[in-house]
């Protein structure tokens, strides 16, 4: 018990620290990389509650895959960072004010007084052969799917709206159309033979 | 473990109406590739064949006994039923209206039928959504639409900036609404309505927790209504996106987000009634009065259009925030009327925009009745409407909610709401004076398409009808909240 209190307070130190640094950096690359510790920790929250399953996602999705994208895009973009932050200071002190209030109304709410152990018990540990995704797969496609069939909708809308909004027809843009190079054949379309006179060059 | 098998086939009958969109939805998307550019009416016809399928299926499945489906997390109900209706058809409005300014304006394209047709879908979710998680996933079905398709004309900067503001408030709002939930949540250990309304109910949770989530649901469906002080991004998104987008905007969504008030507030917390009704006061009082008197300051007609839809969030608001079955029944009876209201107004400019060239100024309103005499005549039918100009059907749902407040003694609220009426009157009769008395600014005839100008004459006649009968819908708005 100790130690795992120990581990929670570790990671979620972390956590905190990282997702500090990920809206203080200077530079947008340490920003995303910070962002990337973040993940890894709060996956290793997940551990902590025994959901091995979202833990393991948490890694192979966002770090894995969303966050790589993340770092190309932003290395890519040129943003000007001098202009952001002068917004980011001007904005500071309301900013401020407004965290603070929320911090303390959530420190009132959240606290022990209203969370605490003996208000709600802690879950047992479950037995050694349990899954978490095997329960997790039962729940998703019994109780859940309703709510599962939807989140595809959204996907599909997700992929349609992206399309629509980014996709245009340039037709001065060179392009390989692999599909024609396939369909090219030995005889007419790749080798025209032409037949003209034999010439000789002069010598001078 | 719960078995599905069973009740599958029950399931996916009463999720009819949801189904036929959905496939609706994916027949268009696929056609759409085997369609040549000059063919593109087929997209239009699949889509108007498809919501009237849905609206049959909706009198099909539909009956007052409510029926759950999929695990409790699908309900359909008298308020399901009729909202459904009133949905799809307000969205047929929608489609048949922008079909010209659309294809003129080279939009005519077969991702504008999916997405609308999604966010249709996304509504229908959200309307009879019976647990936090299935409402949540439709109103995310429905805005991820609505960001898309306000930024539909790529290359106007006014639709990527006012897209950009929506996304980013949109996103904002349904962090603080989810943020709501996962509270709730915690303190009943359940997302369908019932699990929370039986926690409110009970003694041993903690009402602190309750009302602290409460409070940021509120926050996320005032900003989703677009009430004061979470309207900022209102106004720009009418401005910016395009004329047929903002229509659906205005309209159809505001009966999903009654439907979303509805359960969240009624269905789930209504035993916290006088904690939301206090929130909800200032909120309403806040956008009548910052909607019409605001509103009277634009030039531009779709803003102002925009501080109009503040002004009668506020009714709507005053309607809930009566806590009795009278007052959910105006309110449900008022955002029925609103969006036929909105349609019908968008309905006009729409169809007096000609090819390059937008009505976007009041300015280009100024003698429509030279021009076109029959859409004046519609224009200022739902000017005097909104305004509550008896024998309108505007009159009669304010005439509702006011009564309903006042029966529950909070008289100066009522005073409070006629003041503010009174003084928005003025730009509505503005817009009329313009139409009949001012001089046309240009001679472009008006064209329009046979089926615009039925719709429209279909849409005034409800106005009217409704307004002078009233008695039907009220009677299913009452039916959708039996004491």
């Amino acid at each position: 018990m100790g130690f795992e209190k120990f581990l929670f307070y570790v990671f979620a130190a972390i956590t905190v620290v990282a997702a500090g640094m990920v809206v203080t950096r200077r530079n947008p690359v340490h920003a995303v990389l910070f962002l990337v510790l973040a993940f890894v920790s709060s996956a290793a929250l997940w551990l902590l509650l025994e959901a091995e399953f979202l833990g393991i996602v948490l890694v192979l999705v966002y770090v894995g895959a969303v966050m790589v994208l993340f770092l190309f895009v932003v290395m890519m973009l040129d943003i000007d960072i001098a202009a952001l932050r002068g917004q980011f200071i001007r904005y500071l002190p309301i900013g401020l004010l407004i965290a603070l209030v929320m911090v303390v109304n959530l420190f009132l709410v959240l606290g022990p007084s209203n969370f605490g152990l003996e208000l709600f018990a802690k879950p047992e540990a479950q037995p050694a052969d349990y899954s978490n995704t095997v329960e997790l797969g039962l729940q998703l496609y019994t109780t859940y799917l309703y709510p599962f069939e939807i989140a595809a909708v959204i996907l599909l809308v997700a992929i349609v709206a992206a399309i629509r909004l980014t996709l245009r027809r340039r037709p001065e843009t060179k392009y390989q159309d692999a599909s024609k190079q396939v369909r090219v054949k030995k005889g007419p379309d790749r080798i025209r033979l032409v037949s003209m006179p034999a010439l000789k060059e002069k010598s001078k | 473990m719960t078995t599905l098998t069973p009740s599958l086939t029950s399931s996916m009958i009463a999720i009819l109406p949801e189904l036929v969109i959905l496939v609706t939805a994916c027949t268009v998307l696929v056609a759409d590739l085997y369609t040549r550019d000059d063919q593109k009416q087929s997209n239009h016809n699949l889509t108007i064949i498809g919501l009237l399928l849905a609206l049959i299926a909706v009198g099909f499945v539909g009956g007052s006994v409510p029926t759950e489906a999929f695990s409790e997390s699908f309900i359909r109900d008298p308020m399901s039923d009729l909202l459904k209706g009133a949905i799809l058809i307000v969205s047929l409005l929608t489609f048949i209206y922008a079909k010209d300014y659309m294809r003129d304006r080279e939009m005519w394209v077969g991702e504008y039928h999916v997405l609308l047709l999604f966010a249709v879908l996304g509504m229908l979710i959200m309307v009879s959504a019976n647990g936090f998680l299935t409402l949540y996933l439709g109103l995310e079905l429905l805005s991820l639409c609505l960001y898309a398709l306000v930024a539909f004309d790529r290359d106007s900067k006014q639709g990527a900036e006012a897209a950009m503001k929506y996304f980013v408030l949109g996103a904002l709002g349904s962090g603080m609404l989810l943020y709501g939930i996962s509270m709730l949540y915690g303190a009943s250990g359940g997302f369908a309505f019932a699990d929370v309304a039986a926690a409110v109910a009970s003694d041993g949770v903690n009402d602190k927790i309750l009302v602290f989530g409460l409070v940021f649901a509120l926050i996320g469906i005032a900003f989703k209504f677009g009430a004061v002080p979470f309207h900022m991004w209102l106004p720009d998104v009418y401005q910016g996106a395009p004329t047929p987008i903002v229509l659906f905007l205005s309209s159809a969504p505001k009966i999903a987000a009654f439907a979303m008030a509805a359960r969240i507030l009624i269905e789930a917390l209504g035993g916290l009634q006088s904690d939301w009704g206090e929130i909800l006061v200032i909120l309403s009082v806040l956008s009548l009065a910052l909607g019409n008197v605001v509103a009277i300051a634009q030039t531009n007609i779709k803003r102002m259009l925009a501080y109009s839809t503040i002004s009668h969030v506020g009714f709507i608001f005053l309607g809930l925030l009566a806590g009795s079955e009278q007052g959910y029944a105006s309110a449900m009876f008022y955002s029925v009327v609103y969006a036929l209201m909105s349609a019908g107004a968008f309905g006009v400019l729409l169809m007096i925009s000609s090819k390059g060239q937008d009505v976007q100024e009041l300015d280009d309103l100024k003698g429509l009745s030279d021009r076109a005499p029959w859409l004046a005549a519609m224009m200022a039918l739902m000017m005097f409407s909104m305004a509550g100009v008896p024998p309108m059907v505007g009159f009669v749902a304010k005439l509702l909610v006011l009564e309903a407040i006042i029966a529950q003694g909070m008289v100066w609220l009522a005073i409070v709401a006629v003041a503010f009426s009174i003084i928005g009157a003025f730009y509505y009769l503005r817009v009329v004076k313009m139409l009949y008395f001012d001089k046309p600014t240009t001679e472009v005839p008006v064209t329009t398409n046979a089926s615009a100008r039925v719709a429209i004459t279909v849409n005034g006649a409800a106005i009217l009808l409704l307004g002078m009968y009233p008695a039907t819908l009220f009677t299913l708005c009452q039916q959708a909240f039996p004491g």
